[in-house]
């Protein structure tokens, strides 16, 4: 962690000399203001893994009785680099198969997963075959999970190869009716194109930084986005702290 | 906001030091990169108002004068766009009161700017008006449009003000506007000579880079930052397509309470994604 933390700073300094700045020595002291706020970064990482094992042994009695009910979709945005590393990935499934999640969106940028599908797909049973018949035994329900894997492409890509679709339907007579097109129309055009899933109540993102990465931007509306950090630094107790949290939000759709 | 407050001599002198202190930050903070473009979806009125026990209204007067100190730290650090979620298309089932209530509020404050125009001018600030502007009052539409003519020539910073905007609108919109321009140019190469009978050639085809030109925020960059007050960690509906290499910040402060420290610690966090996020925009 001080190697990255150090190699950070160093591509910083570079960045930050490139930009505009006339002095000197506040350059130098914004360097070591940058310096010491990832020092209380780590700081924070050490006291989220201490909550995180206060949670996971049961210490922390408000986040045991999790109402799951409320997650109908759980959405997981890893950073691509990260997801290439399968273990940390399948470490992470099996927290969640353990908490009882069922159904999971797997999100990164690159598509790193889906390569790895199989491999998910053995260990915890299968993904959506459509015209396979699903035969689940007793031995595997209880680990079993539903999952779907999505990338960059299936985003806005996606919204384009429906935007054709639309094209075709309605454009292609020039003297047809021409609907002004609403989110009824692009939802069954995409509906069309197979994104049939829906939208992911709770999104949990593993990555160093708070950003969705390109998830595809129609099914966002009111996710919850919460930040758990880099996924080799992720914790037990803090997943089950963010779906707590998650079930104590009164969401008023704008109204 | 230190230049409303009547004041003596002390009272202008702290102003002044406030003043030069909040430079001196700011210049050291650009020794780093700064973002170009934030956004800010404008979370808490309603609750700042119950939490200290104001009448209703009073939590979106007291947000507008957060927004007018969040934009002048924004634009003094030197942040070129900022683009701010002032009204929802979901926000329209609220009580029809307090619907028309901050329509009311919308118009009083669009024309006083357009009495201040002069030294928004003098600031070059462009003022746009993005959403369904049709679904507003009649009054507040014109009003809207008499102050995006009115700044149409200003090129320093810019102010984009969403209102009757929701992400789910503005792609399908985006689509209808891409597909109308692509007939049109499928009908033009019709009579040239391709087919001459009423049929429009299918081999036209809609890219990313067509839908992004019509929509709605096509007129800008990307956001660097979009912030939400009240730490709430959804966009609901806001800038949804724009934010996929966004650095996403969820202040606890109300919307009222946002001001200086909130805007500065989002452009440190932002300094310390900037790699990151800048070998994330280059992969795409």
């Amino acid at each position: 962690m001080l190697y990255s933390l150090i190699s950070r700073h160093s591509t910083m300094a570079l960045v930050a000399e490139s930009q505009k700045s006339g002095n000197m020595l506040l350059f130098l002291l914004w360097h070591v203001v940058h310096l010491i706020i990832s020092v209380l970064y780590i700081v924070r990482e050490i006291l989220r893994a201490i909550e995180s094992y206060l949670i996971t042994n049961g210490y922390v009695k408000t986040n045991t009785n999790l109402n799951l009910d409320r997650v109908k979709y759980l959405g997981i945005v890893v950073d691509s680099d990260e997801a290439r590393n399968t273990s940390q990935v399948i470490e992470l499934l099996e927290w969640l198969s353990a908490i009882g999640v069922k159904k999971v969106c797997l999100y990164d940028r690159e598509g790193v997963l889906k390569k790895s599908k199989e491999v998910f797909m053995e260990k915890f049973g299968s993904a959506k075959i459509p015209n396979e018949k699903l035969v689940s035994g007793p031995l595997l329900s209880k680990k079993r999970m539903d999952f779907e894997f999505v990338s960059l492409s299936d985003g806005k890509e996606l919204v384009a190869k429906a935007a054709n679709l639309l094209f075709k339907k309605y454009y292609v007579d020039a003297d047809s009716e021409k609907p002004f097109f609403t989110e009824t129309h692009l939802t069954d055009a995409l509906k069309t194109l197979g994104a049939v899933e829906p939208d992911p109540d709770l999104l949990l993102i593993y990555g160093p930084v708070r950003c969705h990465l390109g998830f595809p931007a129609w099914r966002l509306r009111y996710s919850e986005m919460v930040h758990m950090g880099p996924l080799k630094y992720k914790k037990y107790g803090l997943i089950l702290k963010a779906i707590h949290r998650f079930t104590k939000v009164k969401q008023n759709y704008g109204s | 906001m230190e230049e409303e407050r009547s004041s003596g001599v002390i009272g202008r002198l702290l102003g002044g030091v406030n003043r030069t202190m909040r430079r001196l930050l700011f210049t050291f903070m650009s020794s780093g990169p700064i973002p170009q473009h934030i956004a800010f979806i404008m979370d808490g009125n309603r609750r700042f108002a119950k939490k200290w026990k104001l009448e209703e209204g009073a939590g979106h007067k007291a947000g507008f004068l957060a927004l007018m100190s969040v934009l002048k730290y924004c634009y003094e650090v030197g942040v070129k766009y900022v683009t701010v979620y002032a009204f929802s298309l979901d926000n329209f089932n609220r009580r029809p009161d307090e619907v028309q209530y901050v329509m009311d509020i919308m118009h009083e404050k669009i024309e006083g700017f357009l009495k201040e125009l002069d030294m928004v001018n003098r600031y070059g600030v462009r003022v746009l008006f993005i959403g369904d502007l049709n679904r507003l009052d009649e009054p507040v539409r014109v009003a809207a449009e008499k102050a995006m003519e009115a700044t149409a020539k200003n090129t320093k910073t810019y102010l984009l003000v969403c209102v009757a905007y929701t992400s789910s609108h503005e792609i399908p919109r985006a689509i209808y506007e891409a597909c109308q321009e692509k007939s049109g140019l499928a009908l033009a190469l019709n009579q040239n000579g391709k087919n001459i009978d009423g049929i429009v050639n299918v081999n036209v085809v809609i890219k990313v880079v067509d839908l992004e030109k019509h929509m709605y925020m096509g007129v800008v960059p990307d956001p660097d930052i979009l912030v939400r007050s009240s730490g709430e960690t959804r966009l609901s509906n806001f800038l949804l397509w724009q934010s996929t290499n966004c650095l996403l910040y969820s202040p606890k402060a109300l919307w009222p309470e946002m001001g200086f420290w909130q805007v500065v610690w989002g452009i440190l966090k932002y300094q310390r994604s900037y790699y990151y996020l800048e070998k994330k925009k280059k992969q795409a």
